[in-house]
């Protein structure tokens, strides 16, 4: 195997050059592979060290303490001693794969025109093969939620894993929900435009609120009848009331928010998920009881105000946990796709500012795969779940120690490689560095 | 009504008074001038704020003072006035005003939408289109009398008026409101001053300055262009120039519309010998010692804010304690100017219809009456050099008056007239009687208990019968009283009617009622209470005015804090040299300095903090930001290397803060990348609370910021006039501005004649060594070719910023001595980095490129100590290098690695006590130092956070208060900085 790999990269680097599209995916499990040794992060705050992991056919078969059995240890067996076991990380609320380069807009497929747009669907338009998609591997970040953006209801997303040949064999979750962006009760001046880039109350706000409410009211009613003229964004509701795909509402606003918990009542609306949800943390207790899930924005971003504690975005998801909210992390904003290899440090800023280590690692592991509706075969280490793991050599939630030697999708142990390595190998080699790289 | 009969003859008698002694006549014999006196007797005449005459006399003549005095000498031809108890002041004088001239609309737009114009308009005139010196007020000057009225109702008898357009502006004049002359009258100095702004002129569209220091560095090129032109070495006429040079030895007025501006001004007129009068912005108190360095006299407006409607909570809390701030404390300003000496005077602007009342405001809060008075009389009369004839009402000066009924900063006070120049102008009746007061009214055997109270003029009534309110209406004027009052039963629809004539003395008087009923029968009012007197009260009614804060919002200091002597026990000290890493070790800190690194240290006199398994750093240095700054991009042409970035320094910026929270002590404050050549660095030190030039690191070393690629060819944005627009045209923008700077200096060098210019200048230091570049750069052709050329002319370039592709020449910037300062892990955003790596940083200091990690990002610059450890991840490097990258690295880049960067004896003590290996994403900072002060404390962060709280609770009751009591609020707005990159336009 190693041999193999040692001819191939040369080659295609030599064919290819830099403008290579993505590592190969790597064919289907076919042999059992057991980890032993390793501290294994389950993901639902458990912790085993010296542990053995073995999974076959993409699923996990055993996960244990190593000193509990005495088997024999079946297929490639990887001795990960000192090392850590995480599930893969999961990114929600994502762009990647919708673009490629920010300012390149021919390469932006991220917003659709239009305002009520639930069935636009983020999934056939997924790059499988985006180099910013391959860049998230050799953090941990396996899976993500493809979401659309822009509009009212910008679209439905889908969830995704990040080594496929194609947007279909990425799918592990099709249409997994619609995304609404809930009017905001302030308006900001546009600063670039010589406004005072301060807030002013947004006279529009119940308005706006109404058109989402009659748009529900309307599919509804439309969903309910004869259904004589073809409605595709009414019928794109069908499965958000069958409850089959949830509802993802981004707001900040505390105002916002109690709206939004009024609107999944008066909606009668089952699994409504806030992102972003700023000023979540001062209604906590009402969110806790309408059982609303959070993905939390941005950790490493700035406070929204001038008078906020400095350390407001780095606490917020764990002030949220501990007010009994089921809480992950997301990362979107400004160049929201390359930062999204960021997550797991995301986790680790949560650590420094409250959390302990494995509930920060929640936050982006089974939380996130609760949240999202995917957690009976993703989000921990766990027999029977997809084996979508990987292998650091320390402490992954630290950007010190944070080295990944190993990763599998579904038990398919897959490259590290990236666009990245690759120029950083073909430099390093020119000026023979290889030994520091 | 003697008197009254005196005015109507005096009004008639003085309309002759402006025919001028050499005019034909034709509409009436030339001998109807009137040389008669008028003589006010028995008044309490301010003659100037510090001279009262109470019961005195004024006499006035041909529009001047002939006399005032206790008693004076009455000619026999004098109307005489008694004034009975009133008072008389001065006219005021407004120093900053647009009367008469209609300020130009706006035809600049957005200098970015579209293709901007670069060339100006004009031809024979400056090369720069705001700068408009020769712009005379008295050309577009049109007296109107509705407008005039307006500020004589205020008080004022005489305004500086001007074209309020460009940077620079041109004369203003000084003009008399007078009512009733002719220009010849009113205009008392056609070139009182010039005035100046670092606003640009709505008539051009020219683009350049596009920033606020494009606009101070224009100002100074100016100067020097004048002054080259008065030496008579321009070979073309500059009308411009011609009319700036005319204009030097007038009162130079500089209008700002912030505190910084007004520091900025200053500074400009320091550097070439000006002492501007500033037309400030009503916050001088945020800063009151700087204000009070810059000398200068100060035109003040008295325009507060409005409180907030802080009733929807929701709203509320977009509020920031330094805009409610703003409210609780703008109405202190004149007081603790007064109380800081620093003179000023008081001008109308921006307050127009609040001005008195604003005024009284300001009394209230404690400005002397005396200190008003004259900010509004004697202190612009002296300012505009007409203290003999302005402002006072001694002999000879100009019969400018008012009289009022009492103190003019009580507001029952009525202003009844003022008189300009002799003539007199009526705002309220002389002779209305004040009725003001509680009466008993008896109509047709009921006995109504009526209190009137509120202005004189507009007097308003509360009926009782019987202890029941009733419904009333009160109308008075001449004189005449007229009341309606409804019927006790409130469902009869029955009116009954008053009214009278109000005697001189009304303690008690009668008049005619007609009842419900018609019934025509008479009344009669008999006072029994004066008005009543609950003024003292009034004035302790201010709501408690806040401490001022450096900066003055959320976090700031109540005290500046002081240096302090610090033994830091028992930490691993990273110390960013050859001694590495060193465990249990103790560092003491002594008057600014490290002053100790060593094991088992005492110091007397020092407080000893136990620093037991913390980690003691040098403070981060962050070699690109745009942090604490007012502009970032001057745009108006492909080179700017004549403005700097010291001059945009904004200290209040909370990201100064943040970043101390963050470990950050040092940062360079970079120009942003809009075009090749960009403006010079500013070097900062991250004081929280200090003035903006307090922050800027002494002594610093000379850099400039260059930058190549997407953004200074506006690939990313629509515009396609501006030459470059590929990056060969880059190339050829620095060839061409080198290759001027040469001739520039064998000119300069030859001793001939040259004309001294700031760009070209700047560019020489570069040619010479004496200033660094820090270029903006990703793409590895366009690095290649900076060096190249930079080699061509002999010097090198000192840091190549972003530099996302040096990782492709780190070979050739090593050989060429260029260090690197990158991000840690962007890319993807624009074309030119989709080959940007994380493991750049590492792969050009394995090459033997000096590495710092920046951020350009307000974020990320409080977290650079986590971007330092993507470097471990990626790139391999050892912690001890890594944590380089953000100390002592970007300090050698800066070239200030002599004083900071590093712990070492004789440095400074810029330093951060982390929780955990700094490196570590656990880690955060308890105490950042610079130069031995405290100025983050993880500690007082939380006091400062319930501070906060405290302080807006407290300000949101003042303003809830303010609106019960019927004042009028504005709508909650947050203003906020906007985020700063090197694009931000």
């Amino acid at each position: 195997m190693k041999i193999i790999n040692l001819i191939i990269l040369p080659v295609l680097l030599f064919l290819t050059g830099t403008t290579i599209a993505q590592q190969t995916p790597a064919p289907e499990q076919s042999r059992a592979v057991t980890i032993v040794g390793a501290t294994a992060h389950i993901g639902n705050g458990e912790v085993i060290e010296n542990s053995l992991i073995i999974f076959e056919n993409g699923k996990i078969t055993t996960v244990t303490d190593a000193n509990s059995t005495k088997r024999q240890y079946p297929g490639t067996i990887i001795d990960a001693k000192g090392k850590h076991v995480y599930p893969g990380f999961i990114s929600p609320n994502s762009t990647l794969g919708l673009v490629e380069i920010d300012a390149v807009k021919q390469s932006d497929d991220e917003d659709e025109l239009g305002e009520l747009l639930p069935h636009v669907r983020s999934i056939i338009a997924y790059n499988a093969e985006s180099q910013v998609v391959e860049s998230m591997r050799p953090n941990g970040v396996l899976v993500g939620q493809i979401t659309p953006r822009g509009g009212r209801i910008s679209g439905t997303s889908s969830i995704v894993q990040f080594d496929a040949w194609n947007w279909e064999d990425a799918v592990l979750r099709e249409d997994d929900g619609i995304h609404i962006n809930w009017p905001n009760s302030v308006r900001r001046g546009r600063w670039w435009a010589g406004e005072d880039p301060g807030v002013k109350p947004n006279d529009d706000y119940e308005k706006d609120i109404r058109t989402v409410s009659e748009f529900f009211s309307n599919a509804r009613a439309y969903l309910a009848g004869p259904q004589e003229i073809a409605n595709l964004p009414f019928m794109a509701m069908q499965n958000v009331f069958d409850g089959k795909q949830k509802i993802y509402i981004h707001a900040d606003g505390e105002k916002e928010l109690m709206d939004i918990l009024q609107f999944k009542r008066d909606h009668d609306l089952e699994h409504v998920v806030l992102v972003g949800a700023y000023s979540a943390y001062k209604i906590a207790d009402q969110v806790k009881a309408a059982n609303v899930p959070i993905l939390v924005g941005r950790v490493h971003s700035r406070p929204n105000h001038e008078d906020s504690h400095y350390d407001l975005p780095y606490k917020m998801a764990y002030l949220l946990h501990q007010k009994g909210i089921l809480v992950g992390l997301e990362s979107s904003g400004s160049m929201e796709r390359m930062n999204s290899r960021n997550l797991p440090f995301y986790a680790g800023t949560v650590t420094a500012y409250g959390a302990s280590k494995e509930e920060a690692l929640q936050m982006i592991t089974l939380n996130t795969a609760k949240i999202l509706g995917i957690d009976d075969s993703l989000g921990s280490l766990e027999t029977g779940k997809d084996a979508t793991l990987f292998i650091s050599e320390g402490d992954a939630l630290d950007m010190r120690t944070n080295k990944i030697s190993q990763a599998f999708i579904q038990g398919r142990e897959i490259s590290l490689e990236s666009h990245q390595t690759q120029l950083a190998k073909r430099y390093t080699d020119k000026y023979g560095q290889e030994e520091k790289i | 009504m003697r008197i009254r009969f005196l005015f109507c003859l005096l009004f008639s008698a003085v309309t002759g008074l402006q025919a001028q002694e050499y005019f034909p006549k034709n509409d009436a014999v030339k001998a109807e001038v009137n040389t008669n006196f008028t003589v006010f007797k028995n008044a309490n005449i301010h003659v100037d704020p510090s001279n009262v005459i109470n019961g005195g006399m004024l006499a006035v003549r041909n529009g001047k003072v002939t006399a005032v005095g206790k008693n004076i000498k009455v000619p026999a031809n004098a109307v005489v006035v008694d004034l009975k108890g009133k008072t008389i002041y001065p006219s005021f004088i407004d120093l900053y005003s647009n009367f008469g001239i209609e300020k130009p609309k706006g035809q600049n737009g957005s200098p970015y939408s579209g293709n901007p114009q670069y060339d100006a308009d004009r031809e024979g005139y400056y090369w720069n289109d705001h700068i408009r010196p020769e712009t005379a007020a008295l050309e577009s000057f049109k007296y109107s009398d509705s407008e005039a009225e307006k500020l004589r109702k205020l008080g004022f008898g005489v305004v500086n008026t001007h074209m309020p357009d460009g940077i620079v502006r041109g004369t203003g004049m000084l003009v008399a409101l007078n009512s009733q002359g002719t220009e010849g009258d009113r205009i008392l100095d056609e070139r009182s001053a010039q005035f100046l702004s670092f606003d640009k002129s709505a008539k051009s569209r020219q683009v350049y300055p596009s920033s606020k220091m494009g606009a101070m560095a224009l100002l100074r090129q100016t100067y020097l262009d004048a002054d080259w032109y008065a030496k008579g070495n321009s070979q073309t006429k500059d009308l411009a120039l011609q009319a700036f040079n005319q204009n030097k030895n007038l009162l130079q007025i500089f209008k700002t519309d912030n505190l910084l501006d007004e520091l900025r001004a200053d500074k400009i007129g320091d550097e070439f010998g000006v002492q501007y009068v500033i037309v400030g912005s009503g916050k001088e108190f945020e800063r009151l010692d700087a204000i009070k360095a810059t000398n200068a006299t100060f035109v003040v407006p008295v325009n507060f804010p409005a409180p907030f409607d802080m009733e929807d909570p929701y709203i509320a809390s977009y509020a920031s304690l330094a805009d409610m701030k703003e409210w609780n404390q703008a109405p202190a300003n004149l007081k603790m100017m007064a109380e800081k000496s620093i003179p000023f005077s008081i001008t109308s602007q921006d307050a127009e219809k609040n001005f008195r009342e604003n005024l009284i405001k300001a009394v209230e809060y404690g400005l002397d009456k005396k200190s008003a008075l004259a900010a509004l009389t004697t202190v612009p009369a002296k300012i505009i050099g007409k203290e003999n004839q302005l402002g006072t009402l001694k002999e000879g000066a100009w019969a400018n008056f008012l009289i009022t009924s009492g103190d003019y900063f009580d507001k029952e006070t009525t202003i009844y007239e003022n008189w300009v120049q002799g003539k007199r102008s009526v705002i309220e009746d002389i002779n209305l009687v004040s009725i003001n007061g509680t009466y008993d009214v008896n109509v047709a055997g009921n006995t109504y208990e009526v209190k009137i109270s509120g202005e004189a003029t507009k007097p308003k009534a509360e009926v009782k019968l019987n202890n029941n309110k009733i419904g009333s209406k009160l109308n008075y004027k001449s004189n005449w009283l007229n009341i309606l009052l409804s019927a006790p039963d409130t469902t009869k629809a029955e009116y009954t009617r008053l009214s009278a004539k109000v005697p001189e003395d009304p303690k008690s008087f009668s008049g005619k009622a007609i009842l419900g009923d018609g019934t025509e029968t008479t009344f009669t009012a008999t006072r029994t209470a004066e008005a009543s007197e609950d003024k003292k009260k009034k004035e302790d009614e201010h709501p408690e005015v806040l401490p001022v804060t450096f900066p003055n919002m959320g976090y700031g200091f109540e005290r500046l804090p002081k240096q302090q002597n610090i033994l830091f026990k028992n930490a691993t000290v990273w110390t960013s040299e050859d001694a590495g890493i060193l465990e249990n070790t103790d560092v003491l800190v002594r008057n600014g300095k490290i002053a100790q690194v060593g094991k088992n240290l005492s110091a007397r006199g020092a407080t000893e903090i136990d620093a037991t398994g913390k980690h003691l750093t040098a403070g981060i240095i962050d070699e690109h930001s745009h942090l604490a700054a007012s502009a970032v991009n001057e745009a108006g042409h492909n080179s700017s290397a004549e403005v700097r970035m010291e001059d945009v320094v904004d200290p209040d910026d909370i990201g100064v803060y943040r970043n101390l929270a963050g470990g950050v002590t040092t940062m360079q404050l970079l120009h942003g990348s809009a075009n090749p050549i960009g403006g010079q660095s500013a070097i900062l030190k991250m004081k929280w609370g200090a003035s903006p030039d307090e922050m800027i690191f002494s002594n610093s070393p000379k850099f400039i910021k260059f930058a190549l690629g997407e953004n200074v060819k506006q690939a990313n944005w629509s515009s396609n006039s501006r030459f470059p627009q590929t990056r060969m045209g880059v190339e050829q923008v620095f060839v061409d501005y080198f290759t001027r700077a040469k001739e520039y200096e064998s000119l300069k060098k030859s001793g001939k004649p040259f004309r001294k210019d700031i760009e070209m200048e700047t560019l020489l230091e570069i040619l010479n060594g004496e200033r660094h570049i820090t270029a903006h750069s990703y793409v590895q052709s366009e690095i290649n070719m900076l060096m190249k050329i930079a080699e061509q002319y002999g010097f090198k370039i000192n840091t190549f910023t972003h530099i996302l592709e040096g990782y492709k020449v780190a070979d050739k910037m090593a050989e060429h001595g260029a260090g690197g300062s990158t991000f840690s892990d962007w890319w993807a955003y624009k074309y030119e980095v989709k080959d940007a790596i994380p493991q750049n940083a590492a792969i050009m200091h394995n090459a033997g490129v000096t590495v710092a990690i920046n951020s350009d990002d307000a974020e990320m610059s409080r977290r650079l100590n986590q971007e330092a450890a993507k470097s471990v991840k990626y790139g391999d490097i050892s912690e001890e290098e890594a944590w380089k990258f953000v100390t002592i690295n970007p300090a050698k880049l800066l070239h200030i690695d002599d004083r900071v960067g590093s712990i070492k004896e004789g440095k400074d003590a810029d330093l951060v006590l982390w929780t955990a290996n700094p490196l570590s994403v656990y880690a955060k900072p308890e105490k950042t130092l610079i130069e031995g002060v405290v100025y983050f404390d993880i500690e007082r962060d939380r006091e400062l956070r319930e501070e906060v709280e405290k302080q807006k609770n407290l300000l949101a009751t003042q303003m809830l208060k303010a609106k019960n009591n019927g004042l009028k609020t504005q709508a909650v707005k947050e203003t906020k900085k906007e985020e700063m990159h090197c694009d931000t336009l």
